[in-house]
């Protein structure tokens, strides 16, 4: 299984745990990921709010760089992936636009026929492409006595859903029970975590952040588990911050899924990035290190 | 984007026109789905819902000034949720973009962040966390910046803040298609 991929400026450093995570779970899983020569940044939601056709036409260089021999594109970041997926259905659903955005990338020496590539979450190629027993092949350290909540977010799930149910999404809950672990089904995991609000209106982004944080608590998870590296800098980098602002204390570990996934397929937390989370996760750590292995 | 929709005029066509699929706001039902839905919506000057109504009767000004656009994150319910498939966040990022084109987003720092990160995109090809912040905090919110302070050396220390930007190989490239895609956007 090969796939062209599309790392995404954040994962190259700010959220590295997902990067290296991300790549040791498909080196164990057998996918091939190829990463995309000399991609640029995707413009997250700020070219959008700007100018559409150059926010495409960013994006659609992107698309337009993939090798020919391979037709499907993977980005674990939300933003990205939406913005990747949007302006391909974009120059499929408008051609105007799309003749526009090809004229733009000729200025390039570039071209892109929508359809062409496939873009994918990872999550999703985890679901659809190996499926259950795949992956229950690969466990040698169940998360059994963990308890977990899926958070999903909104740019992967909505507007273009890949299959899963936009209001109530469930792919990455059946994911965390065939790897053993207690999944937490609580009402917010795919709500708002307030995106780029922090840095321009932090009294509304703190109160979306404290709903997630409380919810989580509520329902007495071990960690909160991200497929976007918004999402995981939003509640764990501002959780002091939310902490202070609210006079409350959660310390809750934010951690990205395929950390937790490589933890049962028995790589190194080293090996995954564990650590590079401000929240510490070590608690968590420990209460897995007491479980009986196999339980 | 040329539209052609029978009765559309002024205000509601130039919106209509400024988004893929935008001649679907005709549709709207009033129904509130959208502003039940947003998670700002309490903090909004008008609902979506509301400002459709504004649209169609041409209320340009109090639209364009008002915040609703700004609390809008792009998280899609609304246009999830909407049962006459209208593309409200997209219409959202119409209204950003006409908004701050004439100068009217005077009520929030959306549009200095916005800028910021797109020229530091056009610069390097890659986004640059570090200089958003600083040029971002210096030039808006000095203050708010001081705060900042433990957040980004926690950030740092763990090896999640780079100091220098990347810089992509054919930044020219890029840079002639965004060159390329404004005059495309400039002439229609």
């Amino acid at each position: 299984m090969k796939y062209a991929y599309y790392p995404g400026c954040s994962l190259e450093c700010n959220s590295a745990a997902y990067d290296v995570s991300v790549r040791a779970v498909a080196d164990l899983l057998g996918i091939k990921l190829i990463e995309l020569d000399d991609w640029n940044c995707c413009g997250a939601t700020e070219y959008f709010s700007q100018d559409e056709l150059t926010a495409c036409s960013v994006i659609a260089r992107n698309l337009a760089l993939v090798d020919p021999q391979l037709d499907q594109l993977v980005a674990p970041c939300a933003a990205c992936y939406l913005n990747l997926k949007k302006t391909d259905k974009l120059m499929a659903d408008h051609k105007e636009m799309g003749g526009k955005i090809n004229e733009a990338l000729a200025a390039g020496g570039l071209n892109y026929q929508p359809g062409r590539v496939q873009v994918r979450h990872f999550l999703d190629v985890i679901f659809e492409d190996l499926g259950e027993t795949a992956v229950r092949d690969k466990v040698v350290r169940p998360l059994s006595g963990l308890r977990i909540a899926p958070y999903y977010g909104c740019q992967v799930v909505r507007p273009i859903t890949s299959g899963d149910n936009p209001e109530y999404p469930t792919r990455m809950d059946e994911l965390f029970t065939w790897l053993g672990a207690e999944v937490v089904d609580y009402p917010v995991k795919a709500h708002c975590c307030g995106g780029h609000m922090t840095q321009i209106s932090e009294g509304q982004a703190f109160e979306l952040i404290r709903r997630l944080l409380q919810s989580a608590v509520e329902y007495k998870a071990d960690t909160i588990l991200c497929m976007c590296p918004m999402c995981q800098l939003n509640l764990d980098a501002y959780q002091r911050s939310v902490n202070g602002h609210f006079n409350l204390n959660f310390q809750m570990p934010i951690l990205f899924f395929t950390q937790l996934v490589g933890l049962a397929f028995g790589i190194e937390p080293k090996k995954l990035g564990f650590g590079k989370e401000i929240v510490s996760s070590k608690g968590m750590l420990e209460k897995l290190a007491k479980q009986p292995a196999g339980a | 984007m040329a539209t052609a929709v029978a009765g559309v005029k002024g205000f509601l066509k130039e919106v209509v026109d400024a988004t893929p699929g935008g001649e679907r706001i005709v549709h709207c039902l009033q129904c509130g789905s959208c502003g039940g839905s947003c998670p700002n919506g309490p903090d909004m000057d008008y609902t979506p819902r509301a400002i459709f109504a504004m649209i169609s009767a041409g209320e340009r000004e109090k639209v364009l000034r008002s915040n609703t656009m700004w609390c809008c994150v792009s998280c899609y319910f609304c246009t999830s949720r909407c049962p006459q498939e209208i593309p409200i966040t997209d219409i959202m990022y119409s209204l950003k973009r006409i908004s701050i084109a004439e100068g009217k987003a005077t009520n929030t720092d959306a549009p200095a962040l916005a800028r910021t990160f797109t020229d530091l995109l056009d610069k390097y090809g890659r986004s640059f966390e570090l200089g958003l912040a600083s040029r971002y905090y210096l030039l808006n919110k000095p203050f708010a910046m001081l705060k900042m302070g433990p957040m980004g050396l926690s950030m740092f220390t763990r090896g999640r803040m780079a100091l220098l930007p990347t810089k992509i190989k054919r930044v020219d490239q890029l840079q002639a298609i965004i060159k390329k895609a404004r005059e495309l956007g400039d002439a229609s």
